[in-house]
């Protein structure tokens, strides 16, 4: 079962340099929120900054992680 | 059916319906949190969009997501193209963005929440049944 923690450093060094906060909705590990800053996100629409993240995760989203909510933004 | 029957249904949906949403349940009884929310948030503008429930098969779950390349459900398009899931489509009702793409007006109370406008909304104001036609 994936903590939060884990997700915070998987996020982290897809995206260096990324502020990054991961919080377990339920304690049940399988539903997520993350917010997170990066000046990757310059640029680029709502939906490709959402992707960026679910990207870091792969088949696990929909899965293993039941739920991640996600907060993007630039610093 | 096929799953390529399937993805062809849904490119079409989505090609045919300004406004659609892939979401867990019916408008009326969501099945989801996420879902009722961004239902809710349509709702709350009274636009009229069409609904496709996911859960039915789990092919259809997965042809979306192959073709939006989208992970989570619900799925919003509008004019054909993917708008995002709960997160982008709440942060954009509450920015008054949706209202904006829509063309819609936000709902004089600000304070509502859009989740509890579900049950005010009738039917006829938008949801079509798509799932019929999948379920066949």
């Amino acid at each position: 079962m994936p903590t939060p923690d884990e997700l915070k450093q998987r996020i982290e060094s897809a995206l260096p340099g990324a502020e990054v906060q991961v919080q377990d909705l339920t304690g049940g590990g399988d539903h997520f929120r993350a917010e997170i800053v990066s000046e990757r996100f310059t640029g680029l629409s709502p939906i490709e900054q959402h992707k960026l993240v679910y990207g870091v995760f792969g088949d696990e989203v929909g899965a293993a992680i039941h739920a991640l909510s996600i907060k993007t933004s630039t610093p | 059916m096929e799953n390529t029957q399937i993805r062809e249904f849904l490119e079409q949906a989505i090609k045919d319906n300004e406004v659609m949403l892939f979401m867990k349940g019916t408008p009326e009884q969501p099945a989801c949190g996420f879902s009722m929310r961004t239902a809710g948030a349509l709702n709350a503008l009274g636009v009229r969009y069409a609904a496709l429930d996911v859960l039915p098969d789990q092919r259809i779950r997965q042809e979306l997501s192959g073709l939006s390349g989208w992970p989570t459900i619900p799925q919003l398009f509008i004019g054909g193209e993917l708008v995002g899931g709960c997160d982008i489509v709440m942060e954009m009702y509450e920015k008054g963005e949706l209202a904006e793409r829509l063309g819609a007006d936000m709902p004089e109370d600000e304070d509502m929440e859009p989740a509890a406008a579900v049950d005010e909304m009738p039917v006829s104001n938008g949801p079509i049944p798509l799932e019929n036609k999948l379920n066949r």
